[in-house]
């Protein structure tokens, strides 16, 4: 494994807070994301990991401290094109919205391409590229709200593929998804993660399957609680003793492919 | 009488101002009813009321005070929905009672001039003028050349507005952009439907085209095709039976609406018997 500090950091967060009115969701959080990292953030339901993504990604201003992505301060970052985000699909998706899963795909590029331009013939090979990756090619005449929720989350990773960014956050990927479709998800992420060298960011509350997966753990509730490796994380405590007596951690028992 | 039809300049004139209304509507419609905005155009609608109760008072055209009437309402709109401290739905309504209840106080100044508020209220093209001609075909070109710089940003921020933010896109820029284009379809739309009618021409097509479950681009196409053939049918069959033209476009679209969701009930019962 590198050694962290001869490795490029894309995101480095500084001494965060954030509060509702009066309420500190979260307080003096420090980590860095080094690049070809794949960080699981993990943390209880209200511990505020998905207001930190948020925060990470510039949708919520924070309280206190500041992040930096790609080495500036994110309210002077303007290279949103290295960032590809797949929001939490749940709360953030119509089924009922009249897209193609290829017109879907083409959103991943709009940024890129500026006022008055329409998509080109090369932009579509780029987003049928993309869907080769996720394996989702024969889906792109399809609606994607006719799509199964699995289907769907790979079209989102496609979208974010498409615009080529050299980080992906992903928000709760695996809500609504069932036992063998999050396993080809993980799978899917890992080899982005390894082939193409893409960094990732996976935001959930799944601890124990998230441990599984990636290379570093932030453990989020309120505040960082750990920031280390799996092996680690699971070695030093029962995921009980990290995040209080009231919190679960869900075993899964499924077969890898 | 379809050849003799012509001889009459209204016609050819409600026909021309018909046509291009009938296809911005569906256009800025699609957006406003994917974001569940379908309220803002009867709330501008009744805004711009109020701007044409202020044209008959000054002896000013009211298309034009409707026009400047309705944008400065939607900016207002737009920030009193960005400050969060009031539902969106309440700003919507605060204004649509607000600028009826001015429109009505007006109105009640300018007394004698009421006989022209029907044709206001319902549309009528009639009394559709050249300078009425030319202002919305100005306005329709307007509104088109800002929908085709920002189509790709509208329809990424309709469908997911945090992540089109994340790429890049600004959405702040967008939703301005968005509800402008609105008011001034609103405002392009009242000679021909008239004030109360014109939401009904910016939703209808739309969600009839939404039936149909297709492609964002097919659906479009579907909408404007809806448009074009119930506004021109209308006129043509108002101007044959001597109706109110609003009010029969509008009886069209929704005829051609209920043949849609019928059909569509259908087949997807009859899939599911199969």
């Amino acid at each position: 494994m590198p050694h962290v500090s001869e490795v490029k950091n894309i995101v480095e967060v500084r001494g965060i807070g954030f509060s509702y009115g009066n309420d500190p969701v979260l307080s003096d959080i420090t980590f860095d994301i080094h690049e070809g990292d794949y960080l699981g953030v993990i943390g209880p339901n209200g511990s505020g990991k998905t207001t930190l993504l948020k925060i990470m990604l510039g949708l919520v201003k924070p309280s206190a401290g500041k992040v930096l992505l790609f080495g500036r301060d994110i309210s002077e970052f303007r290279d949103w094109t290295r960032i590809g985000y797949v929001p939490q699909k749940v709360t953030n998706f119509d089924v009922n919205f009249p897209a193609t899963v290829h017109e879907v795909v083409l959103m991943g590029l709009y940024a890129r391409r500026g006022l008055f331009k329409g998509v080109t013939k090369k932009d579509h090979q780029i987003s049928m590229r993309a869907l080769d990756q996720v394996g989702m090619r024969e889906f792109h005449n399809r609606l994607i709200g006719d799509l199964s929720g699995g289907q769907q989350q790979r079209v989102f990773i496609a979208r974010a593929l498409a615009g080529q960014p050299e980080i992906i956050f992903l928000d709760e990927p695996t809500t609504g998804i069932d036992e063998h479709a999050q396993a080809e998800f993980y799978t899917l992420l890992k080899k982005l993660n390894e082939k193409l060298g893409l960094t990732l960011v996976l935001v959930s509350h799944d601890i124990a399957m998230v441990a599984k997966e990636v290379m570093h753990i932030a453990c989020i509730d309120r505040t960082l609680v750990c920031h280390t490796s799996p092996q680690e994380f699971l070695k030093a405590s029962k995921p009980d003793n990290i995040f209080g007596q009231d919190v679960r951690v869900i075993t899964h028992h499924h077969h890898r492919h | 009488m379809l050849s003799s039809i012509f001889h009459y300049g209204f016609i050819v004139r409600g026909l021309e101002a018909g046509i291009v209304v009938a296809l911005i509507a569906p256009l800025i419609g699609i957006f406003l009813v994917l974001r569940r905005y379908s309220l803002i155009a009867d709330t501008l609608a009744h805004v711009s009321l109020a701007g044409i109760a202020i044209g008959l008072l000054a002896r000013v055209d009211p298309v034009i005070t409707a026009i400047a009437t309705t944008v400065l309402a939607s900016l207002g709109i737009e920030k009193l929905r960005g400050t969060k401290r009031i539902y969106g739905e309440s700003a919507l309504a605060l204004f649509l009672s607000g600028s009826l209840a001015l429109a009505i106080v007006l109105l009640s100044l300018a007394k004698g001039l009421n006989a022209n508020l029907f044709s206001y209220l319902f549309g009528s093209i009639v009394t559709v003028t050249d300078s009425d001609v030319r202002i919305i075909v100005g306005l329709a070109f307007v509104v088109a050349i800002a929908l085709a710089a920002f189509f790709k940003e509208l329809v990424f921020v309709a469908f997911d507005e945090d992540a089109a933010k994340v790429s890049g896109i600004q959405t702040g820029l967008v939703n301005s952009v968005l509800i402008i284009l609105s008011a001034l379809t609103v405002s392009l739309s009242i000679p021909i439907v008239g004030v109360l009618l014109i939401s009904a021409l910016i939703v209808i097509p739309v969600v009839t085209a939404l039936q149909l479950r297709q492609s964002f681009m097919t659906t479009i196409i579907v909408a404007e095709a809806v448009s074009v053939l119930s506004v021109v049918a209308g006129i043509f069959v108002s101007f044959a039976f001597n109706l109110s033209t609003g009010g029969t476009i509008v009886l069209l679209m929704l005829a051609v609406f209920a043949v849609v969701l019928a059909g569509r009930t259908l087949a997807v019962s009859l899939t599911r018997h199969k």
